[in-house]
């Protein structure tokens, strides 16, 4: 039970429709979208260069090396539809990140940290926060990166498949738990 | 399904469909009793439970606004969302995590036993523990509780084999996977747990007791009742006689109705439960119905809650298994000499990853939060539920400034701690990164004060009426035919997750309620 486990492509897609939508037509989705740009065709309120200083922002709130950039494209996306329906979160999000200055993005990551350190109480850091927040760690792309399996239901839970395959502590006494209800 | 007439006055209407409400539902239908069940939520079923976290939060939530104040943690945190409990038909039953311990007799004691304390409102129950036992016993056969009345108990989980190896290093004794409303074996009609980790999105199997799929479609078979979801009570009326006789309600297309009653039970979870008596004043009742007293709102208490997080080198996977199947009960005593008054008991705990960082951590950024991420396979975790000190000046109160999607004013609610809150969180945290060292623990992170879960006591019940709303059976001191029947009728809170308390007391009023409509009392 310790294997990785691998992202579904329709379980991806079905997450991701919107940001990868058109963009599937050949090849591996993460792979377009890697290459930077792919994304950026979807943005409705931001333009490219602010949409990839949103995703510097969001790499820099939450730093996943090996994250992909698509998880962090999710939230760019998020933060973009959300602003095309309101006008006060455009304001904010696109002042915020005019702010940053203009090479927020090549800046390096301790510049990054202190630049963004001073706007922390700003609505629009806690507004990158949050959304980060929000969206990073809910994809299927955050999901296979983190190890975290997800919902059980549909494989029979983990009755059966990890949930008691800890072998580097004692068993617990039955006394103190109870018998599995099914062999195994 | 029974169909009450808006102007039948022979109607008992019980306000919310959770523990209290959907318990107390069933128990008067099956006396034959008619019965009105309004509930402000939808309905779903283990079909439509969304095992999206997000989505699932959103489908079984309480988001109409609230505002809080106060210097508890929660204010920060989460400005938005003092409390995290359930609008949907089987209430927070619907979320819960199915923890279902008794209160302890000293805890039903509280004011005798911990003595003066400044700045609170203690109060001692009005029921001695020997009285509520029984009824204890007969929620625990109803709800099929595990590791009682021959039940077995849940097996272990890898994040119990945590929990478990780091107290008995500590030298506690009372270590188990729990008493859970969750079965371990078929049983009731429903299947057993196949540790899905999916406790607070719904339980699609079923195992876990909910109001949802136990008690009310028993009372729906009845014949009795009638049960009206996206139903949002926003008054209750009475008559020139002081005694109730309608619940004014909004319907989903937001039609304002009036459902005439016999009498009224209230069990809108202790915000909502609050908000609808102060939202019910009248000429007669200036400060709201049943609040003579000014206890109404007050004494809010929402139990000592705050998250440890042990990282280890290697792999736990806390998230496969029951959310809480595990508790240390050591802690349940009154000894002073730890620095606090009251217990508290240690429980099991796991997030899902998007719910973990958003509720579970705290507040922070960089690479010190992303390195906990990291961690999320090697992370374990447990939280406190301790008993919180009751305040006058902790409470729910109506906030004319901002008002909800009927045009209401919403709650406000407000919370000091006091230092017997804050010491004993601090114990509890202290023992709980012992546990985690004492096993190897490599980085301990100790999270915030999550979202209110356990909303309590703003309508209690007291001996003397000026303590309290209610009698020893949850009916209000100043109106008979009015009934409070949630988590907010509680005394004290103790340090016992409330559902099982609030389903013995429920099954405890309703044998009250039935006994006084067929001696013609109420």
């Amino acid at each position: 039970m310790d294997q990785p486990i691998t992202v579904d492509r329709r379980e991806l897609l079905k997450a991701t429709t919107g940001l990868l939508a058109g963009l599937v037509v050949t090849g591996s989705p993460l792979a377009l979208v890697a290459r930077g740009r792919a994304w950026a065709v979807d943005l409705k309120t931001f333009t490219t260069p602010e949409g990839a200083a949103l995703m510097a922002v969001a790499r820099t709130l939450m730093p996943h090396d090996k994250l992909d950039d698509a998880a962090y494209a999710l939230v760019i996306q998020a933060i973009d539809s959300e602003a095309s329906k309101d006008e006060n979160l455009r304001k904010t999000i696109k002042e915020g990140v005019g702010a940053l200055g203009a090479d927020f993005t090549t800046r390096k990551e301790r510049e990054r940290v202190e630049l963004l350190t001073k706007v922390e109480p700003s609505g629009f850091f806690q507004t990158m926060r949050l959304k980060t927040v929000q969206v990073l760690y809910a994809s299927p792309i955050a999901y296979a990166y983190f190890g975290y399996e997800g919902e059980a239901f549909s494989k029979g839970g983990y009755l059966l498949r990890g949930f008691n395959d800890l072998r580097w502590l004692p068993e617990v006494p039955l006394d103190d738990s109870g018998a599995m209800p099914v062999g195994g | 399904m029974a169909h009450i007439e808006h102007k039948d006055a022979g109607a008992v209407v019980i306000i919310g469909s959770g523990a209290g409400g959907g318990t107390l539902a069933h128990e008067l239908t099956r006396r034959g009793m008619k019965v009105v069940l309004l509930e402000a939520g939808k309905r779903q079923s283990q079909e439509t439970f969304s095992q999206v976290p997000g989505e699932a939060f959103v489908q079984l939530t309480w988001l109409d606004a609230r505002t809080q104040s106060g210097n508890w943690g929660v204010a920060r945190d989460f400005p938005t969302l003092p409390a995290w409990h359930c609008k949907t038909v089987g209430g927070t039953t619907v979320h819960w995590t199915a923890s279902t311990p008794r209160l302890e007799p000293w805890e039903l004691r509280a004011k005798s036993t911990y003595g003066d304390i400044a700045s609170t409102s203690l109060i001692d129950w009005p029921i001695a523990y020997e009285e509520l036992e029984k009824y204890y016993q007969l929620a625990e056969s109803r709800m099929v509780v595990t590791r009682r009345n021959g039940v077995p108990g849940l097996p272990a989980s890898n994040n119990f084999k945590v929990m478990h190896a780091g107290a008995k290093k500590l030298g506690y004794k009372r270590v188990h996977t729990g008493h859970m409303a969750i079965n371990s074996r078929a049983s009731d009609g429903r299947g057993f747990c196949i540790q899905q980790g999916f406790c607070v999105q719904g339980c699609k199997m079923g195992a876990k007791w909910s109001t949802l799929y136990t008690e009310i479609p028993r009372a729906e078979a009845t014949g009795n009742l009638d049960l009206r979801v996206e139903a949002t009570a926003t008054r209750i009326e009475h008559g020139a006689n002081g005694r109730v006789n309608a619940v004014v309600y909004r319907d989903s297309a937001g039609r304002e109705l009036r459902q005439r009653a016999r009498l009224v039970c209230v069990a809108g979870n202790a915000i909502e439960t609050a908000r609808l008596l102060l939202l019910s004043s009248s000429s007669k009742f200036p400060q709201g119905l049943a609040n003579s007293s000014g206890q109404v709102g007050r004494n809010y208490c929402h139990q000592i809650t705050g998250f440890v997080w042990g990282i280890f080198d290697k792999p736990v996977y806390s998230w496969r298994g029951a959310t809480l199947a595990g508790v240390v009960e050591d802690e349940v005593v009154n000894d002073p000499q730890r620095g606090f008054v009251g217990g508290y008991r240690i429980e099991l705990l796991a997030l899902d990853l998007p719910t973990l960082p958003l509720v579970g951590l705290p507040y922070g950024w960089g690479r010190d939060f992303a390195s906990i991420m990291e961690s999320y396979r090697n992370m374990a975790g447990m939280f406190i539920n301790g008993e919180d000190l009751p305040r006058s000046d902790n409470r729910v109160t109506l906030n004319s400034a901002v008002k909800d999607q009927h045009g209401l004013p919403v709650a406000n609610i407000h919370v000091d701690e006091h230092a017997n809150d804050q010491a004993m969180r601090k114990h509890a945290q202290g023992q709980m990164s012992k546990m985690y060292d004492a096993v190897g623990a490599k980085r301990i992170v100790l999270g915030p004060t999550p979202p209110a879960t356990h909303n309590l006591c703003t309508a209690r019940m007291s001996a003397d009426p000026r303590d309290g709303v209610t009698n020893a059976f949850g009916q209000a001191h100043d109106i008979k035919n009015l009934f409070i029947s949630d988590g907010s009728a509680l005394s004290t809170p103790g340090a016992a997750n409330p559902t099982l308390t609030i389903v013995a007391l429920a099954l405890r009023q309703a044998e009250y309620i039935a006994a006084q409509a067929k001696a013609r009392n109420i």
